[in-house]
Formats: C-alpha cells, sequence, structure tokens
C-alpha cells in the first residue's frame, strides 16, 4: 500500500523530491505540498485506494507525512490490509 | 453593529467615532491627491487604536476581532484608505500576537506597537509570483544568529509611512517555494528602493507602490511557525473578516447617502419616490446579508482564538470555527461574496442617487465610494478565489447549509 501511496504522490503531490526519496516522518508541506495540492493527492488516494476520506481528516496534519497518510488510509481501509 | 454592545469596550469611549471624524474631514483630499491618510492615522494613534488588539497586559486595549471589524467599518465610512491602513495594520498585530508571544522579541514588539502606536505594513506579494500569498522567490539567508532578505514586492500598502514589516520570504535557500517562514523588519533594519507609483482608481490613500527591501537582523525576528498555519489559522481568516468590515463600511456609507438623497426628494414632493426607495431596500438587504456572515464568523473567531489575550476560549470545533479544509473555504466564500454584495450595494446606492451620486464631491456623492469598493474584488481576486475554493468545496462531504 506504501508503494502505491508513493506513486500518488510522484503523480499528483507536486513535491521537489522523488516520493521514494522520502522518509516515512518528513515534513511534505515543507517539501512543496500546498493546501490545494493536497485536495489532488485526497481524491487520487480515494480512487486508488477505493476509500472515502470524511471531512475531520482533512487537515494538514492528516497530510503531514507519508506516515500519517498511510495512517489515514489503513484506518478507513478498515480491514487491516497488508502494508 | 458588528461587536456586541453588552460587552465592556476597553478602548477609551467615542475613540474610533473621534478619529473616523477625522478620516472623513480629509477623505476627499486624500482620494484626490493619492495621499497617505496622515491626519485620519495620526488621529487613530492619538486614540492609542494602533494598539487595540494587542493584549492589555503588554499595553494594548486587549480588543476582540468583532470590536475591532467594528472600527474597521467606522472608518471605512468616513475614508476608504484610512480603513483599509487601519485593517492591515490589525491584520499583522493579529500574527503577532497570536503566534510571537511565546518569544522575548515579539512580546517587546507587541508592547511598542501598543506604546509608540508603531504602524505595520505586509510583504507578502513578489514579483514574479504574482498574487499567491503561499509562494516565495527570496529566501531567508541564515548567518549564524543573524538573517539577510533581499525581496522585490510589487505592492507593499502605506510602505513608505510603515515603522516595521512582516514579510514572507522561503524558509532557507533550498526550501521549496511554499515553505514559507514570516520575518519582522523593522525600518531602521532595511533600505527600501521605490518601484513606481500608486495611480489607481480607488484606495488611492493606500499608497501601495512597490519596493526593493534589502533587510538585515536577528534571527529573533523570524516567526518559528511555519507560515502555512500563520496564513491559515490567522492571516487569512483575519484579513477577511477585517476587509469585510471595510467594505461594508463603504457600502453602508453610500447608502446611507442614497437614503438621506431620497429623503430630501420626499420633502420636495410630500412623498417618498417608490422606485428608489425599494432599490433602497434591495441594496440595505445586500449588505445585511453581508454583516450576517461577518457576525457569525466574527463571533466564532472570537470564541474560539484569544489573540494573545487571556480571554476564555473554547476548542474551535465547540466554538463554530469551522476546521480543516472548511475552514479554507468558508473564509474563501466570505470574502468573495462580501466583495460582490457590497459592490453591488453601492452600485444600488449610486443609481438611486442618480447625478449626484455620480458627481465628485457633494452631499449624496457615492463616486469615491464606487471606485473604493471595486478593489474588493481584486484583492485576493475573486477568481483566483472561485478557482482554488470550487475543487476544495468538491473534496468535503460535509451537509451543505444546515441551520
Amino acid at each position: 500500500m506504501e508503494q502505491q501511496l508513493r506513486t500518488i504522490l510522484d503523480e499528483t503531490a507536486g513535491l521537489s523530491v522523488p516520493a521514494s526519496e522520502i522518509g516515512e516522518d518528513q515534513d511534505l508541506f515543507a517539501l512543496g505540498l500546498t493546501s490545494f495540492a493536497t485536495v489532488t493527492v485526497m481524491l487520487a488516494i480515494e480512487d486508488g485506494f477505493d476509500i472515502e476520506f470524511p471531512d475531520q481528516l482533512l487537515n494538514r496534519t492528516t497530510f503531514r507525512t507519508v506516515g500519517t497518510l498511510m495512517g489515514a488510509i489503513r484506518e478507513l481501509h478498515g480491514d487491516g490490509l497488508a502494508a | 453593529m458588528l461587536h456586541d454592545p453588552g460587552r465592556l469596550t476597553t478602548a477609551k469611549e467615542g475613540a474610533v467615532a473621534r478619529a473616523a471624524a477625522v478620516a472623513a474631514a480629509h477623505a476627499e483630499a486624500v482620494d484626490r491627491d493619492a495621499r497617505f491618510p496622515a491626519e485620519g492615522i495620526d488621529a487613530l494613534k492619538a486614540e492609542g487604536l494602533l494598539g487595540a488588539m494587542v493584549p492589555r497586559a503588554l499595553g494594548g486595549h486587549g480588543a476582540t476581532l468583532a470590536e475591532i471589524a467594528g472600527q474597521c467599518q467606522r472608518l471605512g465610512e468616513a475614508c476608504a484608505a484610512t480603513a483599509m491602513i487601519f485593517a492591515m495594520h490589525q491584520i499583522q498585530v493579529a500574527c503577532v500576537v497570536s503566534h510571537g508571544l511565546g518569544t522575548a522579541w515579539f512580546e517587546a514588539l507587541a508592547r511598542r506597537i501598543a506604546g509608540d502606536q508603531l504602524l505595520v505594513a505586509s510583504i507578502t506579494s513578489e514579483v514574479g509570483i504574482g498574487g499567491d500569498m503561499r509562494s516565495s522567490l527570496c529566501a531567508i539567508e541564515r548567518s549564524g544568529e543573524r538573517f539577510t532578505l533581499s525581496k522585490q514586492g510589487p505592492t507593499i500598502s502605506y510602505g513608505a509611512e510603515a515603522d516595521l514589516f512582516l514579510a514572507t520570504a522561503r524558509a532557507h535557500g533550498d526550501a521549496p517555494a511554499s515553505d514559507q517562514r514570516l520575518v519582522a523588519i523593522p525600518r531602521d533594519g532595511c533600505r527600501m528602493s521605490l518601484i513606481g507609483e500608486w495611480n489607481a482608481m480607488g484606495m488611492r490613500g493606500t499608497c501601495s507602490t512597490g519596493f526593493v527591501v534589502e533587510a538585515e537582523g536577528d534571527a529573533a525576528q523570524i516567526l518559528p511557525a511555519p507560515f502555512a498555519e500563520i496564513a491559515a489559522e490567522t492571516m487569512t481568516p483575519v484579513s477577511h473578516l477585517l476587509w469585510g468590515g471595510v467594505w461594508t463600511g463603504i457600502a453602508a456609507e453610500a447608502l446611507t447617502r442614497a437614503r438621506r438623497f431620497l429623503r430630501a426628494k420626499a420633502r420636495g414632493q410630500a412623498a417618498v419616490p417608490g422606485a428608489g426607495a425599494s432599490r433602497l431596500m434591495a441594496a440595505i438587504g445586500l449588505i445585511e446579508s453581508a454583516q450576517a456572515r461577518l457576525a457569525v464568523l466574527l463571533a466564532a473567531f472570537d470564541a474560539t482564538h484569544a489573540l494573545g489575550s487571556d480571554r476564555a476560549i473554547v476548542p474551535t470545533e465547540d466554538g463554530g470555527w469551522p476546521v480543516g479544509l472548511a475552514c479554507a473555504t468558508t473564509l474563501n466564500m466570505l470574502k468573495h461574496d462580501v466583495a460582490t454584495l457590497c459592490h453591488q450595494a453601492v452600485l444600488e446606492a449610486m443609481l438611486v442617487c442618480g447625478m449626484a451620486g455620480y458627481r465628485n464631491g457633494g452631499a449624496h456623492s457615492v463616486a469615491r465610494h464606487l471606485r473604493d469598493i471595486l478593489s474588493a474584488q481584486l484583492m485576493i481576486g475573486n477568481d483566483r478565489i472561485a478557482a482554488t475554493t470550487g475543487p476544495m468545496l468538491v473534496a468535503q462531504r460535509a451537509p451543505l447549509g444546515r441551520l
């Protein structure tokens, strides 16, 4: 799942480095993620993982790192799909 | 009224009314000559109002945002340039008191803003960037505990008169465009070279000329929080709410003149002109709508943000303040809509007053008001707001329009 997320970031996030080089806890906003881009990233994640983001997860905390995004995706997937 | 009349006013009684009267007396000259409204700003300083938002413990009035917005509105009725300068100054003060009071340098700055009535300006726009506040080309260059910054700002309102600037820049030389910090630059810490002149159809007294700014200072002058946080939590919401105060003030004065015009006409004819009065009703309805949206959000802001004071506040979710993406979309829509509503209202006022409204000068002229209110749809561009806010609304799922 994490590889799928990194592919989505490469395609939609507009970051200054390739997603493969980003650490789990590295601040994505410091790498160029804008709040406007988070909308595109979110829609791509919803599409790619077949999940729905509730409004309470639409904030900077969720999108801050690869780690926090994976946490949200796993929580929304619900069935504990292996990473 | 935008503020709660039951709340104890911390400013002196009648302070803003006195300052507004001075501003009104010079409004036509300020507009005609596109000059800084020195008299109105000096009157605000004399009343201590530039320090209104600074907490009382630091020498200010500890005013709520609703009180400041009400002051913006009273000033907007008198002179749009004075009001907008006051609003822009308070937006910067809001950033200082909301994000800086944990550090000695910014606490001392807050005291000076109140004690010395410092006028604070903003350098967010940048040559080569356009209107996107969340993007910078220039970068803070650090050298130990010192920094230097060189920025070309095409539009620095009252840049020639401000005592201190808050400027955005990339956090360091390798930072991406959106990884920004906000840095405080006192006038004596920079060299400024003028670029061009300010000669616009309205807001002529804001003197929004460009400058090349070469600054240096102490690392302590850099606000530690990422500018993304400062912008989302404070600068953008406070900007949209205080600008709304200014704009509804401009519209209110235009409609007051239209009402006065109809009353004068009625005396001559022993009856109120029907068509004009109906148009006035529709126009007043427009600013009532704008006021209502502002009042709800101002109350929610003050319930959830202390602006550095010791006021009791509640968590944002409990105080009705929107969170996450909804905060951005709600505040963007507010700005977009209030700008349009106020423009429509002033236009209606001109249609009521006819030639008397179209003329420059005279008791029923609303020409300056129309020119001034047209700026509202351009700062920040309403089209830009719609282009970014639309998709952000599509991403949300919360129920719409619930009471």
